[in-house]
């Protein structure tokens, strides 16, 4: 067992140290690039936080969704070869469901600011 | 250095030039470059741009035009009466420079959140739709005969091509294929005209003032291909840049852009244009994928990269909304 802090309080801490100390000291590109670096961190808190559950529930779904096993990778390379082979379409029960809800856990790691996610978290 | 360089060769062909100053490098990768400087002359100060593969860098990439054909473009491009930026010089092997150009500096903005929320653009914006429209048309006219040889691309080419390039990622993305899939289903085939495509219509490759559009840029994609691609990249969600209900551009609506390239006597097909929007919109979710490619495997081991490639999941959620659109 690790000890404490947990990795989601360590990158918070960083990300917050570089937001609040040095972006008021950093000029020019490297201002820019500071930014995309607190970006990084704060992404990776998010995954931190969020990634279990949503993994758990995307692997429950896909297992009904293909009535197979296997890991989470496995199960989206059948879904996306059936997808190609047209053995499953916007037609197939739950597909369309499926996809939205797995994108939206993708965004809400990825960019829980982009336009299209926070008008599409507003229709639920 | 590179003043002194930039210098001797301006003198070569700029009257007067009593040499350069102000050298800046704006970016570049390991293969390209672009420069801004001010040839200084007793008429006043010339601002210039000089984009180039340095001498060690010819062969560009397969989808590249090259620079001495991007030359040529922008050259026929400005003579038409195409907002582009005059071409001052093609380097030649004297200059010892590498392959490329010099153009006019032309002033203005291309950061697309400047252009969409900064005031001095406030009178511009609702402008831009018909502009572009009419920029457009003045590209897709350009006769055919006079162009430099490009790549000809159809719809099923790209198709071709975004699955390759998808396959080889090695990842898989149950949307992306829903997407291949609908692109493969409503490929509308080749376009009855076949015409010069910009390739790169959007945010970033447009110079724009309070007046409106003031230069198209980088021609680095073009191709011969249905003309309906350049409009409908343009209306790709991932240059909205947050003005979602605005397509075009996050600026403007298809009707105003397909006005303006109408009233340019060209006719606009939104079927093949919506065709196009999903196609652009799959191309930079694959792009973005490229990128985390390029930084796993060198030489560009940047976060930027890094991060770009987490972008992808943006134009996943962009083809549902295209694609399988849930109720109000």
């Amino acid at each position: 067992m690790q000890d404490e802090p947990t990795p989601t309080e360590l990158t918070k801490a960083v990300a917050d140290f570089l937001r609040n100390e040095i972006t008021p000291a950093i000029g020019g590109h490297n201002a820019f690039k500071l930014r995309v670096a607190i970006n990084a961190l704060d992404l990776v808190t998010r995954q931190l936080a969020l990634q279990q559950g949503g993994d758990v529930a995307e692997a429950a779904r896909l297992t009904q969704l293909l009535d197979m096993q296997g890991s989470l990778v496995e199960l989206n390379r059948a879904l996306a070869d059936r997808i190609a082979k047209g053995e499953a379409d916007l037609r197939t029960p739950g597909l369309s469901d499926h996809l939205w809800q797995t994108t939206m856990d993708k965004l809400a790691v990825d960019q829980p600011n982009y336009a299209s996610y926070r008008r599409e978290l507003g229709r639920k | 250095m590179i003043e002194e360089q930039l210098g001797r060769c301006v003198a070569s062909w700029c009257p007067g030039a009593t040499g350069v100053t102000a050298a800046a490098k704006l970016s570049g990768g390991a293969s390209q470059e672009t420069w801004s400087f001010d040839i200084v002359h007793p008429d006043g100060v010339i601002g210039a741009i000089l984009r180039r593969s340095p001498p060690g860098y010819g062969a560009a990439p397969s989808r590249a035009a090259g620079l001495d054909a991007e030359a040529v473009l922008m050259r026929l491009a400005y003579e038409a009466g195409v907002p582009s930026p005059k071409v001052l010089h093609v380097l030649q092997p004297r200059d010892g420079l590498g392959t490329g150009f010099m153009m006019a500096r032309v002033e203005g903005e291309t950061i697309a959140r400047k252009i969409l929320r900064d005031e001095q653009f406030a009178k511009a914006r609702p402008m831009l739709a018909r502009q572009l429209g009419q920029i457009a048309a003045g590209i897709h006219g350009l006769e055919v005969a006079q162009l430099p040889e490009l790549r000809r691309m159809t719809a099923a080419k790209e198709i071709f091509e975004l699955e390759r390039d998808y396959r080889g990622f090695d990842w898989p993305r149950p949307v992306f294929e829903l997407a291949l899939r609908w692109l493969r289903d409503h490929d509308p085939g080749p376009s009855d005209e076949v015409t010069l495509v910009h390739g790169d219509f959007r945010h970033g490759n447009l110079i724009i003032g309070p007046d409106g559009v003031r230069a198209v840029l980088d021609w680095e994609l073009a191709h011969f291909g249905d003309p309906m691609e350049d409009l409908g990249w343009i209306c790709v969600n991932s240059w909205r840049f947050g003005e979602i209900d605005k397509p075009v551009g996050g600026f403007g609506t298809r009707e105003d852009l397909f006005a303006g390239y109408e009233a340019a006597g060209r006719r606009a097909d939104p079927d093949r244009v919506k065709f196009w929007e999903v196609m652009g919109t799959l191309r930079w979710g694959v792009m973005c994928c490229g990128m985390m490619q390029r930084f796993r495997s060198g030489p560009d081991h940047s976060m930027e990269r890094a991060m770009i490639g987490r972008r992808s999941s943006e134009t996943e959620i962009d083809l549902l909304r295209l694609l399988a659109p849930r109720g109000k």
